[in-house]
């Protein structure tokens, strides 16, 4: 079994409403530290192991679903489960 | 010239749809349901507006992999008009029908009000009616209208004349360059945010809607009905 954790965000190039609203309001609360926030979103996917190859399953799940590639970004890392 | 009103478990304004079509416009129209294999017997296709399958993930990323989107995608490449209305045009972007992709309004507000409307080609199948230039007015209702393509798109888009309907005066969603409908390369896909079907009948607060889907059987009969 292996454990997938698929982050999505939105491009760099597109605005981020979500993002700008939360910057806005962390700076309100006195953190002018913070120069940017991007708002994603956070996949967990259990997958077992088959002949197929884990990698190029996973980046076609994000191509072609996961993620729009149109306007977001992807990016995923893929831990073996430990069988119990 | 007979319709089809596609239903996916969410969808919301298919009702509308099918009273614009059946009662207002006077054409053959049926409900079909999103797991079905076939749309052969149809002309044309409405993608309605709603939350299909709870907008879960992206507005219409799942939709568009039901069953019937093969069937549409067919019917897109065998010249027939479809059209996307609101989560339909989500759909059609999702299934690549359209080029672009929708973000949550610039407000983050969900916006349901009349807006102006310019019409920017009136030499489509789905805008003849109009006058090119024309401003109508038709309501929106939508929290993901934000129409969004790269530059390259974009000069594409302005190239072939795709862009039908763009936003008068003021943009309500922080959309590119006021984008509020645009078709397919062909023509034959049409995808808008705002909702002609509730725009189709003084008593609902405009009747501009109604000549869009005047324009599709027009511009259907001139091609397929002798004597048209």
């Amino acid at each position: 079994m292996y454990k997938v954790k698929v982050f999505v965000t939105l491009r760099e190039s597109v605005l981020d409403p979500q993002g700008t609203a939360v910057k806005s309001s962390l700076h309100s609360m006195n953190y002018k530290e913070v120069d940017d926030v991007r708002i994603g979103k956070y996949m967990e996917l259990t997958i077992e192991k088959s002949d197929r190859d884990i990698d190029v399953i996973v980046k076609e799940m994000c191509e072609r679903l996961l993620a729009n590639v149109v306007i977001e970004d992807y990016r995923y890392e893929i831990e073996e489960a430990v069988s119990k | 010239m007979k319709f089809a009103v596609i239903v996916f478990p969410g969808s919301n304004c298919d009702a509308d749809m099918y009273h614009a079509i059946k009662d207002e416009l006077g054409a053959d129209v049926e409900y079909v349901w999103h797991t079905e294999e076939s749309l052969e017997s149809f002309d044309g296709i409405l993608l309605p507006g709603g939350f299909s399958y709870g907008d879960y993930l992206r507005s219409g990323a799942i939709a568009r992999f039901s069953n019937v989107m093969k069937e549409v995608i067919k019917a897109a490449e065998a010249g027939k008009p479809v059209l996307g209305v609101c989560n339909g045009f989500q759909i059609l972007l999702e299934a690549g029908l359209l080029p672009g992709a929708m973000r949550r309004n610039n407000s983050l507000k969900f916006i349901c009000r009349p807006v102006e409307l310019k019409v920017e080609n009136s030499q489509t199948m789905f805008s003849s009616e109009y006058q090119q230039g024309e401003v109508i007015t038709v309501p929106i209702a939508h929290g993901e209208g934000n129409y969004y393509c790269d530059e390259e798109t974009l000069a594409e888009l302005k190239e072939n004349n795709q862009i039908v309907f763009t936003y008068n005066g003021m943009n309500p969603n922080g959309s590119l360059e006021n984008i509020a409908g645009i078709t397919n390369k062909k023509g034959n896909v049409l995808g808008m945010m705002p909702h002609p079907e509730r725009a189709v009948d003084e008593l609902l607060g405009s009747a501009d809607g109604l000549r869009l889907f005047q324009s599709i059987v027009k511009n259907w009969r001139e091609a397929h009905v002798v004597n048209a």
